[in-house]
């Protein structure tokens, strides 16, 4: 598999590339320090030709042997050149306490992956938005961490009051 | 039915009174069992089992239930069809709260019984923790012909529900939303 990616990473920001490695399906992936994920992502829009953001998830460690528990999480990233018809992934490792500068001024789509991570992993996005995407702003909790209970419930949710919708003379939104 | 509240001691007037009233309960409760309009809130995939339901091949509009109102101010049963999780719990409330009485809730499937194995963080585990159900229909999803059992189930329920005419009643005190999500 191709590794033109990471060779053009490793020859130009070699500080970002902290490791790289081949999967057992033979693809080729690059760990990126945090604080470079920007640089990179520049890199590989406007001078590689990635120019399509794939998607974005997160990997909870915790389940690891210890060693690897260390940072806790990685994200991954994935992004596609169309002219070359080839992938580039990006893995960056953080712990609870870290952040990671926000892509999303470089990829527009990356807005909602940071979004649903942020969600539900509870990894932070140095200047992206910190608001839920898919579950609702009363949920507590970040429910794909691995210490998350299996069987936690949470409470309902009342009714959240609609501004753009009319109920009639004297109301607003929901009534009591 | 009437037998539950009839006095012991009848007078002829009584008589005369129960045995009309026994009538037009089994009038009304025929007319109501065969002229369902139903509000099919569908979510997930139990909604294309109820798109066969409702078609040609099994027909509900035979067993009276014809006329899907896409408003809940016009329908009277609710179909709660497929998964509802806790983001969607209120609208569901909402929706069946709309609805006039004299009303009924169909439960179309596992996920909208009991969550089904939507065992997690999500998914409202069964819709009867918001509304009451009068039929659970099991099933992932429901064959139609299961769904036309529940059906037949329900119109049994309304055709021996004592209904009246003429007879105030207080309207049924169901628990609102918001004592059920304080608790």
């Amino acid at each position: 598999m191709s590794t033109f990616a990471l060779d053009q990473i490793q020859a130009q920001l070699p500080q970002a590339l902290v490791e790289r490695y081949k999967d057992r399906a033979g693809e080729a992936w690059g760990v990126i320090a945090r604080e470079h994920i920007v640089e990179v992502a520049k890199l590989l829009k406007e001078k590689l030709g990635f120019r399509l953001f794939i998607s974005m998830d997160a990997v909870d460690r915790l389940h690891l042997p210890p060693e690897e528990q260390d940072p806790r999480f990685e994200v991954v990233y994935f992004l596609k050149n169309i002219e070359r018809n080839e992938h580039a992934r990006l893995k960056v490792r953080v712990n609870e306490d870290q952040d990671i500068p926000t892509i999303a001024k470089v990829f527009q789509g990356a807005d909602w992956a940071e979004r649903f991570v942020w969600d539900f992993y509870g990894v932070v996005f140095a200047g992206g938005q910190k608001r839920r995407i898919l579950m609702y702003e009363e949920f507590i909790g970040h429910p794909l961490r691995k210490d998350y209970p299996l069987r936690g419930r949470q409470n309902l949710i009342p009714e959240r009051p609609i501004q753009d919708i009319f109920r009639g003379p004297g109301t607003n939104g929901v009534q009591d | 039915m009437s037998d539950d509240i009839a006095p012991i001691i009848t007078t002829r007037k009584d008589e005369a009174t129960g045995f009309l009233q026994n009538m037009i309960s089994k009038g009304l409760g025929w007319a109501r069992k065969y002229s369902l309009f139903t509000y099919p809130y569908a979510t997930a995939c139990c909604g294309m089992e109820y798109m066969s339901v409702a078609a040609g091949r099994y027909d509900i509009s035979r067993f009276g239930a014809e006329f899907p109102r896409f408003s809940p101010r016009q329908a009277d049963l609710l179909l709660v069809v497929g998964t509802i999780n806790l983001k969607q719990a209120p609208i569901l409330k909402r929706v069946f709260e709309q609805m006039a009485e004299p009303k009924w809730v169909i439960a179309f499937g596992v996920c909208a019984s009991s969550g089904g194995f939507y065992d997690n963080y999500a998914v409202l585990q069964g819709i009867d923790r918001i509304i009451p159900v009068d039929v659970y229909i099991p099933g992932c999803p429901p064959r139609p012909e299961q769904v036309l059992d529940g059906l037949m189930l329900l119109q049994d329920k309304i055709q021996n529900q004592r209904h009246y005419l003429g007879n105030k009643q207080p309207i049924p005190e169901r628990p609102g939303y918001r004592d059920l999500a304080a608790k």
